[in-house]
């Protein structure tokens, strides 16, 4: 009891024991989680295994029917809806990439600042120096500085992946939420994904990946749980899992 | 960094609009207070009346585009806060008639001696004082925005079950303001003023002294407006409006916004129902049908939605239509032309009047940044701009 009380509490994110079913069907099952300060982990498994709903209940999106998601130790996700939990410092990059369309990419960036988030501050808010040396830096860390006035709608897909990234690292969180970032990218733009996000994770933040492109995973280096109806099948290295009996035959299977 | 309120929100379109309200709102009632009467361009009182009550109309078409527009939220329920407004400037009316009503008495209207009614309801209380009546003309809108929205956007009530719910809410409104015993004139409404703050309400001086207020009101409401769209808040609304949920996961608490921009249009259709009163002479139970409300969204879209410019223009547009083609024989069928229009618009024009003149003028816009990139100002002033569709308003 008090091993696992250590746990919960020296961890960043902590699942454990989380339920989720949808008209009775059991999407996330006795599912348990523990991601350490500063850690990058890899979340891989077949379609439908459960990964964007494990982020949707981290995120507040989705309540869990049974389990403890713990933030920083003390903070109870399951209690708190996506404002709050956003503003905790937890960010989020989705599957199918979403940014304002109809807004410029500077604009996807400034709306996506971590500055005081409330009616009358965002009413009376004006740039700071600072903060638009801070929107320069990220259009440049996402190669997108030269059509900084384009709408975001007009970019392509791999473009819009970038542009989902470069509004989380103004967002500036503390945890960070991949989901799929590499698809509809070319080789060159995997790589350099790949790169930033190590990049992002030497910078002390802690980073969840999910993805299926194993050339991907591979080059992040790093600790990988695959994901099977919900529940964690195997974790280890990149080599360690994908040499595990049941991970070959989940993906074999299908 | 970022540009002074009024650069950002004074684009050459909005000082185009600025300028042509200002020229109405002063040429028209001089035209018709000091040209003889009969004279070419002498504005005839009637006329003045008619364009006054389209001005109300085009703040309430702002107040509309503000959260439909901008927002996303679809009120077909707006007339009710017009109506409210409305309302609280009758009842200030109604009291300066004083004892020269029909039954002399010089506290109680008409209609309360006439239903017996013995002493003056408590909310009748202090609208006798202009200044009340005046805060009451914002915070009755107000208070109904707030308690409606607070209940509705906390429960994530959003797109057709909110449009649903508003128009439940002005038909529930128009119900109890029908009932004599509610104490507001039953179905006869109020009318018959006699005058405001002293001046005779009928004479040619305090009709155009309205309409020139109408116009002030018009460009104050919509200068409101353009400071809110080009803020950042302005660009949370229009975030909120195209990815609602993504909003939230910016740590954007969104039912704040929401209730924040709704209130705000809420008031801004209270004054206008507060100015149109004093113009049309009456009001009654009839201004919360839903149908109008439905007319005042149908003039946003035509006009062009989230435009701001285009919803002020498409409320005189579609109203000067009404008053030719109701007055001639092919008045009974308006109701079906008001249907076709929206449902050309809607097929044809998807972004209104101004919303399509605003792509034609694109490829000029382009040009013209391109020239303007050396100057820096100018740029970020551009760059500011809260306008949706693809290139701001200009
Ligand atoms: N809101 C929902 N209602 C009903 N079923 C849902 C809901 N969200 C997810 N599911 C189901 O839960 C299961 C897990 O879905 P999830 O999206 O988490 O899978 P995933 O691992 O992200 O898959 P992919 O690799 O395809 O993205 C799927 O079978 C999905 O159909
Ligand atoms: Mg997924």
């Amino acid at each position: 009891m008090n091993m696992m009380d250590t746990k919960a509490t020296s961890a960043l994110l902590y699942l454990d024991g989380v339920h989720v079913s949808f008209d009775g069907f059991h999407a996330i099952n006795n599912l348990s989680l523990t991601l350490a300060p500063g850690e990058m982990r890899a979340i891989i498994g077949p379609n439908g295994a459960g990964k964007t709903t494990m982020m949707d209940i981290i995120t507040g999106k989705t309540k869990p029917d049974k389990g403890e998601v713990l933030f920083d130790g003390i903070v109870d996700l399951t209690k708190l809806d996506e404002t709050k939990i956003a503003e905790l410092g937890i960010g989020r990059k989705f599957q199918k990439p979403t940014v304002f369309e109809s807004q410029t990419i500077e604009d996807n960036l400034l709306l996506s600042l971590n500055v005081d988030h409330r009616v009358r501050g965002t009413l009376f808010w004006r740039k700071s120096r600072d903060e638009a040396a801070r929107i320069e830096r990220v259009l440049e860390t996402i190669r997108l500085t030269d059509s900084r006035h384009m709408l975001a709608g007009s970019l392509s897909h791999g473009q819009k992946q970038w542009l989902e990234i470069g509004m989380l690292l103004a967002q500036d969180p503390k945890l960070l939420l991949v989901d799929e970032p590499v698809a509809g990218m070319t080789d060159v733009e995997t790589h350099q994904t790949a790169e930033l996000l190590k990049e992002i994770n030497r910078d002390n933040k802690t980073v969840v990946v999910v993805e299926h492109d194993m050339t991907f995973v591979r080059e992040l280096g790093v600790k990988v749980t695959c994901l099977h109806e919900g529940t964690v099948l195997a974790e280890g290295t990149i080599d360690d899992v994908s040499a595990n009996d049941r991970v070959v035959e989940v993906y074999l299977g299908r | 960094m970022t540009p002074h309120i009024l650069t950002r929100s004074l684009d050459r379109s909005a000082m185009i609009f600025l300028l042509i309200v200002a020229a109405v709102g002063i040429l028209l009632p001089l035209s018709n207070l000091l040209l003889p009467a009969g004279s070419m361009f002498q504005v005839p009182t009637y006329l003045m009346s008619l364009f006054g009550k389209y001005v109300c109309y085009a703040i309430l078409a702002l107040s509309i585009d503000l959260i439909w527009g901008y927002c996303g939220i679809l009120s077909l329920g707006h007339g009710a806060f017009f109506a409210l407004g409305g309302y609280a400037m009758g009842m200030y009316l109604m009291r300066q008639i004083g004892s020269r009503g029909v039954y002399g008495n010089p506290v109680l209207p008409d209609f309360m001696v006439f239903l017996n009614y013995k002493e003056l309801p408590w909310y009748w209380y202090g609208f006798d004082m202009f200044w009340f009546a005046a805060l009451m003309v914002l915070v009755a809108p107000g208070v109904l925005a707030f308690c409606f929205g607070w209940l509705a956007f906390r429960s994530r009530v959003t797109g057709v079950y909110l449009s649903i719910i508003t128009q439940a809410m002005t038909y529930a409104l128009l119900l109890a303001f029908f009932r004599n015993d509610f104490g507001f004139g039953g179905n006869n409404g109020l009318t018959d003023f006699k005058d405001i703050l002293g001046f005779n309400i009928q004479s040619d001086g305090t009709r155009a002294t309205l309409f020139a207020l109408s116009c002030l009101a018009l460009a104050v409401g919509f200068l409101m407006c353009r400071a809110v769209v080009t803020s950042k808040l302005g660009k949370v609304l229009i975030a909120i409006r195209d990815a609602e949920s993504r909003t939230r996961f910016l740590g954007y608490r969104v039912e704040s916004y929401k209730l924040f921009v709704f209130v705000l249009s809420a008031c801004m259709a209270g004054v206008a129902g507060a100015l149109y009163v004093p113009q049309v002479g009456i009001i009654n139970p009839g201004e919360f049908a839903p149908g109008n409300s439905i007319e005042a969204v149908i003039w946003v879209a035509v006009g062009g939605r989230g435009t701001l410019i285009g919803a002020a223009l498409g409320a005189v547009v579609v109203n000067y239509a009404k008053t030719v083609f109701t007055s001639g024989a092919l008045a009974p069928y308006w109701l079906f032309m008001l249907g076709a229009l929206f449902i050309l618009v809607t097929l044809l024009l998807p972004k209104g009047i101004i919303g399509t003149f605003n792509d034609w003028c694109e490829p000029n816009r382009l040009r013209n940044r391109a020239k303007q990139k050396r100057d820096p100002i100018v740029e970020s002033a551009a760059a500011e701009d809260g306008v949706t569709l693809p290139r701001p308003a200009e």
